[in-house]
């Protein structure tokens, strides 16, 4: 990084799937590893006209009715020209009319079957709600963060201040994109993209305030599990020496699983009134909401307290009776192990897959879901998958990959998100992984005690954004896949058969950030003037291709299909029509994100080949 | 007990009380209204003479209280803690159960919005019983003697209340066009 561009803050943004956070390091009061870091507390309206700060800001976008509130109930202290509200306020007023609130835009960001630039949210409401598209409410969100930080530090502009906003680790290049062009459209001056689990290990290393290189040593592998509000993600992360130094490296990132703690409420809500129904109280759309605000709160007094077995439940009546209208019922430690142990951290074995079924409990329509709720399924899996991960640094650095491994064993966890604030689900991991390690002979991994459970996130983020100017350790490791473009074999078609494709490798595995991979040596010819699709392909688990290697085959779990790529090359200085021979180039960018350019023969020109974020139906 | 400048909590408890009197009695209610209006004190004083005044004594200026601040608590209370739903109810036909079950959820709500919008620590850290000795010049205002009040400082006592004192107060701001009177809209479901 060059020192040219220092600015006062370096901020970290977290961009959650319910909440978002910000954190910043002032890196003039900053030395070393002591470093003077603060949460923001973020301005929002709370309720009509009354603005409140919170650490929190709530992911959630309200559209009133043009009747609905008064003028200025809407003003924000820094300005008085608003005609949508986010956060708290937009969060409880949206919990009663639902047809008006955007929630969980941030999954809906990665949703390969929509459109993300088209005004989708709500995907319920009807006509006359002017709806906006996953991307502007990103937008809206990251505006208001921009806003409330210069509102709260008029001498340091936040456009000139270095930020660094998160993404799931499994975010594929175009959801990456889409949250840098947000961010963009937000006003961002400088941004950088770091994946969640990495900020989540920063912010660690940074509370323990250089105690870290105690608590981890050469060849650990460290598993970092963080289950947030609306995603789970799972990297891998390992400490090996170079010249002399520990060194932190990502060998591995997790799948995108849609399932988290607002999951684990609503299941227990449905639960609950599934009893309620039986004893002939029908909850309606109102009181299951309420239901679930006190499943929460219930679910968290019963994690947290071995001694407690049951919690009452009361939903309170819509209407000014209170005792009167109010239902009671209680929640029970079984019904609570049945349904987030048993059924989110099931006590599995190392083989267990997770698996396509019907589904219960996650209900909400349009977004994919995890079908299988079993978290520990999902870790079994990755861990599974990414068995050879560490093919790469064995010998160099001190990792030692286990002989006849089923899966990659992990030596130490990080927690990060709040539901792991309960032991039980810490000790429920903990537990089913040293299983696994035990049936094959490893030693068990150890618990990263003292993470920050809830602005982790944030807090990593910012500090990522001080030692990026060279103040502290860096997690290397770069991109977490290679990426592939299919081309059509040169096979004569055999008729009712898809011409078979092979996968031509584009960029390989680990392209750290500012970095470009080499030019392929295979061409394609472009037509001038008119759109060209290719299949784009990512493998999580192909370390060793290099640009240019063309696959005849592969397993199911070695590609995954993404959205396809589509290249236009403008006609200026050619003929429409004409073919023009082009090599496809990738780099990454200094902000992590991905961008392919169609380069023509013999010329110096690059053409953006563009992601296709506007949903298949395939997809 | 006449506080010639009452605590914050004080003063939030008089706020509130007084706001619930003001609606139930007309004749307070028009105390007040003198009060804020003359800035006269004490006494139904129908009739402002403009003599020059007599009194030997100045009267105490007594602060106004602005109602906005107790209102926006009242309206949190109600919102967070459904408060004005629970104290207006007719409680005499529910059983104690029902009453407990919707006293958990006004208790949980009403500890939140304390806990949120106020910092509230014990005037005094020493446990309940035990003994203490209060020097000369101790804060009338955060202690008060009780029983066998005789004699002069340094007192010795047991402490039989800890007492409460806000340390801070984070309530939300308001826009200057909100209605703070409504502390809880109907609501009317289309």
């Amino acid at each position: 990084m060059s020192d040219a561009r220092q600015s006062r803050y370096a901020i970290g943004i977290d961009l959650g799937t319910t909440h978002c956070a910000l954190s910043y390091v002032d890196t003039t009061a900053s030395d070393g590893e002591k470093t003077s870091q603060g949460v923001l507390p973020i301005a929002q309206l709370t309720g009509p006209g009354a603005i409140d700060n919170l650490d929190l800001l709530p992911s959630f976008l309200y559209l009133p009715h043009p009747d609905e509130l008064a003028s200025g109930d809407l003003y924000l202290p820094w300005t008085g020209q608003r005609e949508f509200a986010v956060g708290e306020f937009a969060r409880s007023r949206g919990a009663a009319t639902p047809i008006r609130l955007v929630s969980s835009a941030k999954s809906w960001l990665c949703h390969p079957g929509v459109d993300r630039r088209a005004a989708i949210l709500p995907n319920d409401a009807p006509p006359e709600v002017a709806r906006v598209s996953p991307l502007e409410s990103s937008v809206r969100y990251l505006t208001h963060l921009r806003e409330a930080w210069d509102h709260a530090h008029p001498d340091a502009p936040f456009s000139e201040q270095d930020i660094t906003v998160t993404i799931p680790a499994s975010f594929d290049p175009a959801a990456r994109e889409l949250t840098a062009e947000a961010a963009e459209a937000a006003g961002f001056g400088r941004m950088t993209l770091l994946e969640e689990p990495q900020a989540a290990l920063y912010s660690w290393i940074q509370k323990s305030g250089g105690d870290w290189r105690k608590q981890v040593k050469v060849g650990d592998i460290i598993l970092v599990v963080d289950v947030g509000g609306g995603t789970t993600d799972l990297s891998l992360i390992a400490v090996i020496e170079r010249e002399g130094n520990l060194e932190l490296h990502r060998v591995a990132v997790g799948e995108h699983i849609l399932l988290g703690g607002d999951n684990m409420d609503l299941a227990l809500a449905h639960v609950v009134a599934r009893k309620l129904a039986a004893q002939g109280t029908q909850a309606d759309a109102w009181q299951l909401r309420a239901l679930t605000y006190a499943c929460r709160s219930a679910k968290e007094t019963l994690l947290s307290d071995p001694a407690t077995d049951t919690v009452p439940l009361v939903v309170p009546s819509r209407g000014s009776k209170l005792i009167g209208g109010s239902i009671r019922t209680e929640l029970t430690r079984a019904e609570l192990t049945q349904t987030i142990l048993e059924g989110f951290f099931p006590q599995v074995d190392s083989a267990a897959r997770p698996v396509s079924r019907a589904r219960a409990g996650l209900t909400q329509l349009g977004l994919p879901y995890a079908q299988d709720a079993g978290i520990t399924r999902h870790l079994a899996a990755f861990l599974g998958r990414q068995v050879g991960a560490l093919a790469e640094l064995a010998g160099v650095s001190g990792i030692a990959a286990a002989e006849n491994a089923s899966f990659l064993h992990p030596t130490a966890v990080l927690f990060n998100g709040g539901v792991f604030k309960s032991p039980l689900l810490v000790e429920r991991i903990m537990s089913t992984l040293n299983n696994w390690l035990a049936a094959e002979g490893a030693a068990p991994a150890r618990l990263l005690e003292g993470a920050d459970l809830d602005l982790a996130v944030a807090r990593g983020a910012a500090y990522y954004g001080y030692v990026r100017r060279g103040r502290g350790v860096r997690i290397r490791g770069g991109t977490a896949r290679a990426y592939y473009i299919a081309i059509e074999s040169a096979m004569p078609a055999v008729p009712g058969l898809e011409p078979p494709i092979q996968a031509l490798c584009v960029a390989p595995f680990g392209m750290e950030e500012g970095t470009d991979a080499e030019l392929p040596a295979q061409e394609f010819g472009l037509v001038v003037g008119e759109p060209v699709h290719f299949r784009f392909f990512g493998s999580s688990v192909r370390r060793q291709d290099q640009v240019g290697t063309l696959l005849d085959f592969w397993g199911p779990e070695e590609l995954q299909e993404l959205e396809e790529i589509q290249a236009t090359l403008p006609a200026a200085g050619r003929t429409a029509g004409e073919v023009v021979p082009v090599k496809l180039h990738a780099r990454v960018t200094e902000a992590g994100t991905l961008e392919l350019e169609a380069v023509p023969r013999g010329t110096d020109e690059r053409w953006k080949v563009e992601f296709d974020v506007r949903g298949n139906a395939n997809a | 007990m006449t506080d010639s400048n009452p605590s914050f909590l004080g003063r939030i408890s008089l706020a509130v009380g007084t706001f619930f009197r003001i609606l139930g009695d007309g004749e307070f209610a028009a105390g007040v209204l003198r009060l804020r209006d003359g800035g006269v004190t004490a006494s139904a004083a129908p009739a402002p003479a403009p003599a020059p005044a007599p009194a030997p004594q100045p009267a105490p200026v007594l602060k106004e209280a602005s109602p906005d601040a107790a209102l926006q608590l009242l309206g949190l209370l109600q919102r967070d803690a459904r408060f004005i739903d629970f104290v207006e109810e007719d409680i005499k036909s529910y059983s104690d159960a029902d009453i407990g079950a919707a006293a958990r959820l006004v208790h949980d709500g009403c500890r939140a919005t304390l806990r949120e919008h106020f910092t509230i620590r014990p005037v005094r850290d020493e446990a309940e019983g035990s003994r203490v000795t209060l020097a000369e010049g101790f804060d009338a205002a955060s202690i008060r003697l009780t029983g066998n009040v005789v004699g002069k400082a340094p007192f010795n006592g047991s402490i039989s209340h800890r007492g409460w004192r806000v340390e801070e107060v984070r309530l939300p701001k308001l826009a200057d066009s909100h209605n703070a009177k409504v502390i809880a809209p109907a609501e009317v479901e289309l």
